[in-house]
């Protein structure tokens, strides 16, 4: 750039002009560049669109009364999700309430006391590295940890695989929530004459709470269209389970068992199911941001 | 006097409540890490058999026979490499392309709109991506572009090999180019997160000086933010290493090792899915255990790189502000 010390106006006149090879070059570059930015926006957005046309040109199909209160069929014949459906249910919701309070705790930690010693930093490294670590290798890591050992597939295995899988997003949207309240305002409450515990329960995590919920929405959209991790743990059951203990039905796997079937009642279902998930994630991830977008302003 | 004292116990009483408040929180924090270590080690004891038996064999092995109980994990660890790698090849441009559409063209009222729908592109859950290359996907590339890819690219000489295999739609290849659609949300978001770290005062001087939008962003904003997008990529690659149902859906889920990418393969997350339930013999459950360590390691190291990279990027960033 100090190159061009020469009189400045007479060079931007003659480099300018569109006569110039340079200029000339410069500018088609340029054009051809962002035209190919374009193009991959468009690109990405076709296949959003493809996607979500197929979900609901499929999807919508099978979509009836009988798909909330009929079971799994066997091969064949036709029937409902209800059994999976409500063990999903089952699975995410107390893989949720195991990982929130955890999540919450630790993301207090991080945030409130902790901050920069040693012990916080490896832990938001980790955290970090967990929040995309394969969820296959999760779903083996409780199949060894729990169904090897009581020697049977379980709905609570399930949902210690999610709880793990949960607890990292929980931890981060907590902690930068926190990190978000103004230092003003606990020493404020400090001031007053609160403890510490005070502080952070009743005026930094109440100021954030909005935010620490749209963590919980974000953790809850993440897990409840998770498969690999279930297949080792709550693996899939035929018929209506309230049963914890025992391997349980659920979304994601009958999704993935109907799919790969040869029958079309089954594969039905399975977009069915996939439209249901979808649909769930997308609006869990939706109310997460406008919450989060109400926050924010 | 007795007021003084009574405060005391109070400050004292306020100073363990802290205590406890501060270990309790502390426990839960190490519950995070705990939960790493168990990983490690639980998947360190499950396949010690394999490990003591064929040793770093393994990994340079290419059976894989549960028939006479020859494991050797190649060909798995060679079909997650490969369908990264195409993910990566694919995703990358066009995550940057879009990255770049979003900062420096997008009209500011499309902004938000077409960036929320990238991430609700990486919020999809993957077994939808995976039954839609099933089901979609598969069948229209085998009719359509693969036949003609085999008679192009795949009669150039010497690389022309990568490009051949049977037309059926599914593949390696096919397993490469859904991880990618799935990964182009994640590294197009983390792009444009970066990019947009870039100091308006930067970018206005390259322009004030005559630069194209081109210009700028290639030689003002790219390097400024070289860590963050090369940090964005590598947790692309994190993604698409261990991704399972967007890849079992579609690689076919056969033990081999070739150049030919419209052949079937295997990559680890698709062998542990079709086969855990069914290993019965601990040494085919030890192989198998083996083979998710590897892909713990791997995705861990590319994992950690990445916040490593992204880490040095938001410190100079709070240095410059």
């Amino acid at each position: 750039m100090s190159t061009t010390s020469v009189p400045a106006t007479n060079v931007s006149q003659s480099l300018a002009t569109p006569d110039n090879p340079i200029y000339k070059r410069r500018v088609w570059v340029n054009r051809f560049n962002l035209l190919m930015s374009l193009a991959t926006m468009t690109f990405g957005m076709v296949f959003l669109l493809w996607i979500l046309f197929t979900l609901f040109s499929k999807g919508l199909a099978a979509f009836g009364p009988a798909l909330f209160t009929q079971m799994t069929p066997p091969p064949g014949s036709d029937g409902g999700l209800a059994n999976a459906i409500f063990g999903s249910l089952m699975i995410v919701g107390s893989a949720i309430l195991i990982a929130t309070p955890i999540g919450i705790m630790a993301g207090i930690y991080l945030a409130e006391v902790g901050r920069d010693n040693w012990i916080a930093k490896i832990t938001r490294f980790i955290n970090d590295i967990l929040l995309s670590a394969p969820s296959i290798v999760i779903g083996l890591f409780v199949y060894t940890l729990v169904v090897s050992n009581v020697k049977h597939y379980s709905g609570w295995a399930g949902a210690a695989a999610l709880a793990i899988i949960a607890v990292p997003v929980v931890v981060r949207t907590t902690e930068t929530m926190l990190l978000l309240v103004p230092n003003s305002m606990r020493e404020a409450a400090v001031a007053l004459g609160a403890p510490q515990w005070r502080v952070v329960l009743m005026v930094t995590l109440k100021s954030v709470q909005s935010g620490v919920v749209t963590g919980v929405l974000l953790a809850l959209a993440r897990i409840s269209g998770e498969t690999a991790p279930l297949l080792f743990t709550s693996l899939n059951n035929q018929f209506w389970s309230s049963d914890m203990n025992a391997p349980m039905a659920n979304l994601p796997v009958a999704i993935f068992q109907f799919a790969m079937s040869p029958y079309e009642e089954w594969q039905r279902l399975a977009w069915a199911g996939a439209l249901l998930i979808t649909l769930t994630v997308l609006v869990l991830n939706i109310i997460a941001r406008t919450l989060f977008r109400q926050k924010s302003q | 006097m007795s007021k003084n004292v009574g405060s005391n116990n109070k400050a004292n009483n306020f100073a363990l409540q802290d205590k406890i408040f501060g270990y309790s929180t502390q426990f839960f924090a190490l519950l995070v890490l705990v939960t790493l270590v168990g990983i490690v080690a639980s998947l360190f004891m499950g396949s010690w058999q394999t490990l003591t038996q064929t040793g770093p064999k393994f990994f340079v092995t290419d059976t894989w026979d549960p028939v006479r109980n020859l494991y050797g994990g190649m060909a798995p660890l060679w079909g997650t490499i490969i369908t990264a790698t195409i993910a990566l090849i694919i995703g990358v441009p066009v995550s940057f392309g879009i990255a770049v559409f979003l900062t420096e063209m997008c009209p500011p009222a499309l902004k938000r709109p077409l960036g929320t729908a990238v991430e609700l592109l990486a919020a999809i859950p993957s077994i939808i991506y995976g039954m839609w290359g099933l089901f979609i996907f598969a069948p229209l590339f085998a009719e359509t572009l693969q036949p003609l890819m085999i008679n192009t690219l795949g009669q150039i000489p010497v690389i022309g090999v990568v490009f051949q295999g049977t037309p059926n739609g599914f593949g390696v290849f096919t397993a490469g180019v859904i991880l990618s659609v799935m990964v182009i949300p994640f590294i197009a978001s983390v792009m444009r997160d970066v990019f947009d770290t870039t100091p308006p005062i930067l970018k206005e001087s390259a322009y004030g000086l005559g630069a194209t939008t081109w210009e700028v962003v290639w030689n003002v904003v790219l390097p400024y933010t070289k860590a963050g997008v090369i940090g964005g990529i590598m947790l692309g690659l994190g993604r698409a290493l261990g991704e399972t149902m967007a890849v079992t859906f579609v690689i076919g889920n056969a033990y081999n090792i070739s150049a030919k990418l419209f052949e079937p393969g295997n990559s680890i997350a698709s062998s542990l899915a079709n086969e855990f339930n069914e290993a019965s013999d601990p040494a085919h459950l030890s192989a198998l255990i083996t083979l998710g360590l590897t892909l713990f390691v791997l995705s861990f190291c590319v994992l950690a790189a990445s916040r490593w990279m992204l880490a040095a990027l938001s410190k100079r960033e709070g240095k410059r502000t």
